[in-house]
């Protein structure tokens, strides 16, 4: 485990939440705009007759290539290198960073435009090639807005989706020199394509991330809306992808099932406006992949949670999500937020991640939306017992959790229990009932007391059994 | 040991015990009507589908685009433009084209998307550079989904290829729709139903 890791804060996703609810219209704004887009993707999947059966092939296709992954990779390798286009492995976050950097050096190249990828997100590249003197242009326009702003993503798809357009106004006015006051979404984006399009043109280099990569033929596929990872790296001399290792699929032909998911999935666009095979690079012009594990190996040897590998990133489980849609993406304190996040965030580090398990209502609305069918909710059910057992839950919760099992295992202790709770909870003050052990209580008015136990009315209701034999 | 082999070999020791491919059924078209399903789904994405012949190529370049003073074609032999561009284009002028006029390989009408082949090194860039795109496209080149397309299509034998489905986009800005974020504001489909030329 990365011993840096260590030492930044432990991620304290309630607080953070808390924090965010705080300000109620930017928290239902934030909460409306996401469920829109879930409705969409709703609308996208209906409209294909064969969606179920896509999803079960796409997560039978990836669980075929993880099962192969070493085979895959080191094919990925031989065609790539065959096509002409340079591969590199990198353990982890630190070697991928020197990688990067290094080539850019041997390029002399200064000024880098990098399309969205949340790899280089996780590897923190931005930070480190800017300290070493590289200029890097985000030129995703959620991500500029985010670069901008000198703030981190908020959802992996739409990174700035956090902000609102007056925000966005007054950063342009303050960076970009746009008029003060305005806010209107078309001369905003008017603005940064003209910002943005001499930086395409003088750029050294440009770095994207991947969104397939076909061991079959060694090229890979980079889906975008916008057509930035494109202007990036057609026109500058030197392309870099960088990829993580769970990027390969095996064939061709799987690109098919995987890009009518993907998009329906993210935005409910049938297909990105772009999906751009590179395969070769341009004839003197260099093309680079960057190979990177950064713990997915780890996460592979991990039976209850290597179905996380499979994700393809298309945030879905994040706008369905209530606990997401209602805490916002930095709450998270992780570069991939939302459902998947608090499952793969947990792997690379489990005491700073420890509440992340947590952040989610185990509804399963995560589990039904993801178009490679991993079982969320399920992991990070099984998360919330490991990390609980490695002791990343407070004392006093985990003391709250043994006396809860303790009394639930017994159904005369609980019966008594309840009882005495039952009167008690009548006459206890609220000052004392909602004193700061409740935090259930802090958001929320604890339900009346009903006049009868369930076990009660049950007796009383139910209808004399048919077939005795079946009773206990 | 370097990382090639370290990764290799903890993916080899921790990769789960094997699971077959579950191999593709054919998703065949619902119904026979591919150009109607194709247009439909271009609407769908902002791009516009014409039909026409190639005959009328140069009459409908000038009604649809009359401010467009830099064309480039990528197809002289189809029309003639008033500029050529290759290999050696200057990135620089590429950035000036109004219009773009190029060959589609194939369209999927599921999706609207067409591929574009874009092997010469030049031309990658001025697919997104330019202000507006027009891909000429054979109707009979037209497939329902995708795939069919990678049944059709040589994919690896491209340098470089891409799906196109309509104008480039974003709606990074309070989810409010913008077209043209940084390349092409708008593309024609200029579906061709008789063609003598090979595409
Ligand atoms: S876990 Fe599934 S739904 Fe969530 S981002 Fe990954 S692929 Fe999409």
């Amino acid at each position: 485990m990365n011993r840096l890791l260590h030492t930044l804060p432990v991620i304290d996703h309630p607080a953070a939440a808390a924090r965010f609810l705080h300000d109620a219209d930017r928290a239902t704004w934030h909460d409306a705009s996401l469920w829109q887009v879930r409705r969409k993707r709703d609308r996208a999947a209906a409209m294909v007759e064969e969606w179920e059966e896509l999803r079960a092939l796409a997560s039978a296709i990836k669980e075929h290539t993880l099962s192969h992954l070493d085979t895959y990779l080191e094919a990925f390798e031989r065609h790539a290198t065959a096509n002409g286009i340079q591969v590199h492995w990198a353990a982890d976050a630190a070697e991928h960073n020197r990688i990067v950097l290094d080539l850019l050096r041997r390029h002399g190249a200064r000024r880098v435009v990098k399309s969205k990828s949340m790899l280089t997100e996780e590897c923190g590249l931005n930070p480190f090639l800017e300290a070493h003197g590289i200029e890097v242009v985000d030129t995703d326009l959620g991500e500029r807005i985010v670069q901008l702003a000198n703030d981190a993503p908020s959802h992996i798809v739409m990174p700035a989706i956090h902000y609102r357009q007056e925000e966005i106004g007054a950063l342009f006015h303050a960076k970009m020199g746009t008029e003060a006051g305005a806010d209107e979404p078309a001369y905003l984006a008017a603005a940064a394509r003209r910002d943005l399009r001499r930086r395409f043109l003088e750029a050294d280099a440009a770095i994207t991330g991947v969104n397939f990569a076909v061991a079959e033929t060694g090229g890979f596929v980079v889906c975008t809306n916008e057509g930035n990872a494109d202007l990036g790296a057609h026109l500058a001399p030197l392309h870099i992808a960088c990829m993580g290792l769970e990027k390969v699929i095996p064939r061709l032909d799987d690109l098919g099932v995987f890009l009518r998911l993907l998009a329906r999935s993210a935005t409910g666009q049938p297909i990105t406006v772009y999906t751009s095979h590179f395969h070769r690079p341009p004839p003197g012009r260099a093309l680079h992949v960057v190979l990177v594990d950064n713990g997915r190996s780890a996460q592979l040897a991990r039976p209850a949670y290597r179905a996380s590998l499979k994700c393809i990133r298309c945030g879905a489980c994040m706008n369905t999500c209530p606990v997401y849609r209602r805490s916002g993406g930095h709450s998270y304190g992780a570069p991939v937020p939302g459902p998947i996040g608090s499952i793969l965030m947990p792997g690379a580090d489990p005491v700073r991640y420890a509440s992340l398990p947590f952040a989610s209502t185990l509804c399963g609305s995560c589990s039904d939306v993801c178009p490679v069918q991993i079982d969320i909710h399920d992991q990070l059910y099984a998360w919330r017992q490991d990390v609980t057992r490695a002791g990343g839950v407070s004392r006093a919760k985990r003391w709250f959790m043994q006396m809860a099992g303790w009394l639930l295992a017994h159904p005369r202790r609980y019966r008594v229990a309840g009882a005495a709770l039952r009167r008690l909870l009548r006459h206890l003050p609220r000052r004392l009932l909602y004193a700061r052990p409740n935090t259930w209580g802090r958001a929320r008015e604890l339900p009346p007391v009903p006049p009868q136990t369930f076990r009660d009315w049950y007796r009383t209701h139910r209808p004399a059994p048919e077939h005795p034999a079946d009773m206990p | 040991m370097n990382s090639r082999t370290k990764i290799l070999e903890a993916v080899a020791r921790h990769r789960p015990p094997p699971r077959p491919h579950p191999g593709l059924p054919s998703f065949p078209a619902p119904g026979n009507d591919l150009a109607a399903r194709f247009r439909e789904a271009a609407a769908g994405v902002n791009a516009t589908c014409l039909t026409g012949s190639l005959d009328t190529l140069g009459d409908v370049v000038r009604a649809r685009y009359p401010g467009a003073r830099v064309i480039a074609a990528l197809e002289p032999d189809l029309l003639p433009g008033t500029q050529v561009i290759d290999a050696t284009t200057a990135p620089a002028e590429l950035a000036t084209i109004d219009l773009l006029v190029c060959r589609g390989t194939l369209g999927v009408a599921e999706s609207g998307a067409v591929w574009v082949r874009a092997a010469p090194a030049g031309h990658r860039a001025a697919l997104f550079l330019a202000e507006h795109l027009l891909l000429l496209l054979p109707a009979d080149r037209l497939v329902w989904n995708l795939h069919q397309a990678y049944d059709r299509l040589d994919v690896a034998a491209e340098d470089f290829g891409v799906f196109v489905a309509g104008p480039s986009k974003t709606a990074d800005i309070a989810q409010a729709l913008v077209i043209g974020a940084h390349g092409p504001r708008s593309v024609t489909v200029y579906l061709i139903p008789d063609t003598k030329i090979s595409f």
